[in-house]
């Protein structure tokens, strides 16, 4: 943890919160019913001896479907080489015409994407952990159905999301305005609870009221309408009551929001638009929000044609920039607090196509990257030869990844929330 | 609590706050002028005029409706063979095919979309396009399962048909709906291997209710009655060969049910009426954490005999809610969120301002949780509170904003040269003019009395009086226009 005292760790924050409680028209929603419940055991704020208070989790979204056999490469199997022969990768010092993998270990022939440098830089290091073959039974080749399987953690992709699901389960029924932020336009459905809710954003600078630019007069007569809170002589009940309050919710997450990203650091990050969520992120753990998951995406993975350079640029952008995020974790000592997970839907199939490129395919790698990880290389890697109709078998189920990251990073009960009984894998050290 | 809620009210009550409170629940609002035509009319006209409209011209047909039709019986058996053979690339030519017409499929339902929102914005009949809303909601289901716009084409054509026409009808035709039978697995639903999830729905979430008197087993038999109802492209067909015809026993009725027997069973339950009258009274009444109220259970149940009296045809049911005393009652006005779609639209039919880009109007609905033809679940849209965060709040704010100013939410605001389509905001304050400039204090009042649909706070009013003062006090466009963002700003403007 960091060892300078923050503004804002959840603990002080509710006990802020309590001393307000007397001034109730007036401070926020969440505060006042954070203030009325809250003993620590009950509350949000973890009351395990040595557990942090402020576990922070990062979900990065690799969308369209990544190709997982050109990102860990098996390039000791000869099927690899012989279904991919324009974009497979051959091993260290080969010279096959997409070029040589990354070597991570000489015993198992498993190789890293060429220019996959900042996650060899982290898997040197120890921080990186690579969860192969992931999956499920019955794998959907949609990339929306697939998405919210992945998203629910249910088979039929419905309902709310596996994470929404464990803040309804952990934050005593009143939503906690910034529990789980999302930079983007949408809100991902992994996000979204019964009770709980995202906040999400392209852009801080968008997060607030557009009438603003119309005339500068407009601002102080905003300010006074939104952060009201409810008005005298408005049931307290009423839905207007309940708006009023959410209103100034609302103007206290961007405040404080866009107070932090204003100070987030601008050395070290490569460009591109993975780098720059990843900064505002960085930039809001900084700021000790009260944020517990972060979501960030990456798009660009449905590499149907000619995937050599798009895939190669993608790769590129995912190692330098999580590999400049692990590095400003670290500089700000957060490191330690922070737990980052990359997924995507699907992976490709085994055999390129006729365009150089991969169709939808099934199982796939996961990565962790963080001081807790269990570093190296979890599972095997699946079978190339004993393909079901041309993909690959799942080895590990993606539920229980979840529940793995759930037990041992967030210290709950992982059935509870998931609504199976996918047995946690083991993850993180210890 | 008045003796009987669901009384008329008197003519003398019906003035023109009422009438614009009618119409947005009704449908999405209307202008000035809309309202000065509805309340002339009278209340029981009024009413008459919105309940029992004349259908509407549907001109779906323009939709193509083959994008997704299944393989013929000759490319079925090309493609096997090509399976035999090992002939990699014909089966790859039948791959790339389907994504393409999966692809052209998308396209076409963001044009039904588009089309569907349109009709929305333009109806002259506005409960019809309000009730299709509701059945969507109702029994909602969604593209993403589906995956062919038409057979949602069809089944929106389906909602409009029966709009205020009689539940029993509906729900007989949504049994035999392809995109339902799609989306519910009915099409696996067979002798020997039921497959229970639309009989599970239609008990728990489309007719009985969930908790009214149903177990396991009444749900096993009802997947029972429902074998063999599947479709072939776009038409229900009744497979034989895959229906269970062996006796049932369904909520303690025993015989040989089919679908239709199923449904009149769940129909012949007392509850159902009481289910589904809560559930409309939630969509046009009261959609807090505690509706229904004391008086509201009242008059839900006043709904639900008549439902049942008129053979659940629901014209009468609706007629005598939007007539009642409870309906208009002050603690009314105002109460309920608005949908996304019911935020966009009647602010366009309401405020008259341009329709602007219907993609982006579009999208930011779907920002705001509702993304139409595609419900988060078979649940439906929960509605109420649940629309409102913190991140949904800005997003509201800001269509406003784009609705009124043609600027777009984004950091290039002043983008793309075309000026955006000037919006004529002093339309709405016409009537006020006499002779001479109109009143400030006037202007304000009206403004904020119609933009909210009910008497501001004194706060609220004094806030944009001042803000008027501050840049001139003139009445004119901008300034209108500028007050129009401020209020629609405001948390209570989120409220119909």
């Amino acid at each position: 943890m960091s060892p300078e005292p923050r503004a804002y760790t959840r603990r002080v924050f509710l006990q802020r919160g309590a001393t307000l409680a007397s001034t109730a028209a007036t401070i926020p929603w969440f505060v006042q019913n954070a203030a009325a419940g809250v003993t620590p055991t009950t509350s949000m704020v973890s009351s395990v001896p040595g557990i942090p208070d402020d576990r922070v989790m990062v979900i990065i979204q690799l969308g369209g479907g990544n190709d997982g056999l050109n990102t860990v490469v098996p390039y000791y199997a000869d099927e690899y080489a012989r279904l991919r022969p324009r974009i497979g990768f051959g091993g260290p010092g080969s010279n096959r015409p997409a070029g040589a993998a990354l070597e991570l270990d000489e015993a198992t022939g498993l190789g890293l994407h060429p220019r996959l440098t900042g996650f060899k830089s982290l898997f040197d290091d120890g921080k990186l952990e690579i969860v192969q073959g992931v999956g499920y039974p019955n794998p959907n080749r949609s990339h929306f159905a697939s998405m919210d399987i992945w998203h629910t953690g249910r088979s039929d992709g419905q309902g709310t999301g596996w994470l929404g699901r464990y803040f309804d389960n952990t934050c005593n029924g009143s939503p906690i305005p910034e529990a789980a932020i999302s930079i983007g336009r949408r809100a991902p459905l992994a996000l979204m609870g019964d009770v709980q809710k995202p906040v999400s954003f392209e852009d801080a600078r968008l997060f607030r009221w557009k009438g603003e630019d119309l005339h500068d007069a407009m601002k102080a007569p905003y300010e006074k309408v939104v952060r009201a809170g409810a008005l005298d002589g408005i049931d307290p009940d009423s839905q207007a009551a309940y708006l009023m309050r959410t209103s100034l919710d609302a103007q206290i997450s961007s405040d404080r929001i866009r107070a932090a990203v204003r100070r987030s650091a601008n050395a070290g990050y490569p460009r591109g638009p993975l780098a720059d969520q990843l900064r505002l992120i960085a930039a809001m753990i900084r700021d000790g929000m009260p944020t517990r998951v972060y979501y960030a995406t990456l798009g660009g993975f449905d590499t149907h044609g000619s995937q050599s350079g798009s895939h190669a640029n993608l790769m590129g952008q995912l190692g330098d920039s999580v590999k400049a995020f692990q590095a400003d974790l670290d500089a700000q000592g957060a490191a330690d607090q922070v737990l980052t997970m990359v997924f995507s839907e699907f992976g490709r199939r085994v055999a390129e196509n006729g365009s150089g490129g991969t169709d939808h395919g099934t199982a796939a790698p996961v990565f962790l990257i963080g001081d807790q990880v269990r570093p190296g290389v979890i599972g095997n890697h699946p079978s190339l030869t004993d393909l079901d109709g041309g993909d690959l078998r799942f080895g590990i189920d993606f539920r229980s990844v979840y529940a793995g990251l759930l037990t041992d990073w967030f210290k709950v009960d992982s059935a509870s929330v998931l609504g199976t009984d996918h047995p946690p894998a083991h993850l993180l050290r210890s | 609590m008045a003796a009987n809620p669901l009384a008329r009210l008197p003519d003398r009550d019906f003035d023109y706050w009422s009438a614009a409170h009618l119409l947005r629940r009704a449908g999405f609002g209307g202008t000035p002028e809309v309202i000065q035509t509805l309340l002339a009319s009278g209340l029981d006209d009024a009413v008459d005029r919105l309940v029992e409209f004349t259908p509407t011209v549907d001109d779906g047909d323009r939709f193509d409706r083959d994008i997704m039709r299944p393989r013929s019986t000759e490319e079925n058996r090309i493609l096997a063979e090509a399976r035999t053979r090992g002939d990699e690339a014909t089966v790859e030519r039948y791959r790339r095919a389907r994504q393409q017409r999966q692809k052209r499929d998308r396209a076409q339902l963001r044009k039904i979309r588009r089309w569907w929102l349109e009709r929305m914005i333009k109806t002259t009949e506005p409960l019809e396009e309000k009730m299709t809303l509701f059945w969507h909601g109702h029994f909602a289901t969604g593209y993403r399962t589906v995956e062919d716009s038409w057979h949602l084409m069809i089944q929106n054509r389906l909602f409009r048909t029966h709009a205020v026409d009689d539940f029993a009808t509906l729900t007989r035709s949504i049994i035999r709906d392809p995109a339902m039978l799609q989306y519910l697995d009915g099409d696996q639903n067979r002798k020997g291997r039921p497959n229970e999830n639309l009989a599970r729905e239609l008990m728990e979430l489309f007719v009985l209710g969930e908790g009214n008197g149903y177990t396991e087993a009444d749900i096993r038999e009802g997947a029972r009655a429902l074998t063999g109802f599947t479709y072939v492209d776009d038409d229900f067909t009744f497979r034989k060969d895959r229906h269970d015809a062996g006796q049932k026993l369904i909520l303690g009725r025993r015989g040989s049910f089919d679908g239709d027997g199923f449904v009149n069973v769940l129909l012949a339950q007392p509850e159902t009426s009481r289910f589904l009258c809560e559930k409309l009274y939630r969509f046009f009444v009261d959609d807090g954490p505690k509706s229904p109220d004391a008086e509201g259970r009242q008059v839900v149940e006043g709904m639900a005999k008549t439902l049942r009296r008129s053979k659940y045809r629901l014209g009468p049911v609706l007629g005598q809610l939007f007539r009642s005393r409870h309906f208009y009652a002050p603690e009314r006005r105002a109460s309920i969120v608005k949908s996304p779609i019911q935020l966009v639209v009647q602010s366009i039919r309401e405020l008259g301002t341009p329709i602007r880009d219907e993609n982006v109007l579009l999208e930011a609905t779907d920002l705001m949780g509702q993304n139409l033809l595609q419900p988060p679940s078979v649940k439906g849209w929960d509605g109420g509170r649940s629309w409102i965060n913190t991140a949904t709040l800005f997003v509201r704010q800001n269509t406003l904003v784009y609705q009124l100013t043609g600027r777009l939410p984004g950091l290039d605001a002043a983008q793309k040269g075309a000026a955006a389509e000037p919006f004529a905001s002093e339309r709405l304050v016409d009537h006020l003019v006499t002779n001479g400039p109109p009143d400030p204090d006037l202007v304000v009042d009206y403004l904020l009395r119609f933009t909210l649909g009910t008497t501001p706070h004194p706060d609220r009013r004094e806030t944009v009086r001042a803000f008027l003062r501050d840049v001139g006090d003139r009445i004119d466009r901008d300034r209108i226009t500028a007050m129009l963002a401020l209020i629609t700003a405001m948390p209570e403007y989120q409220l119909a």
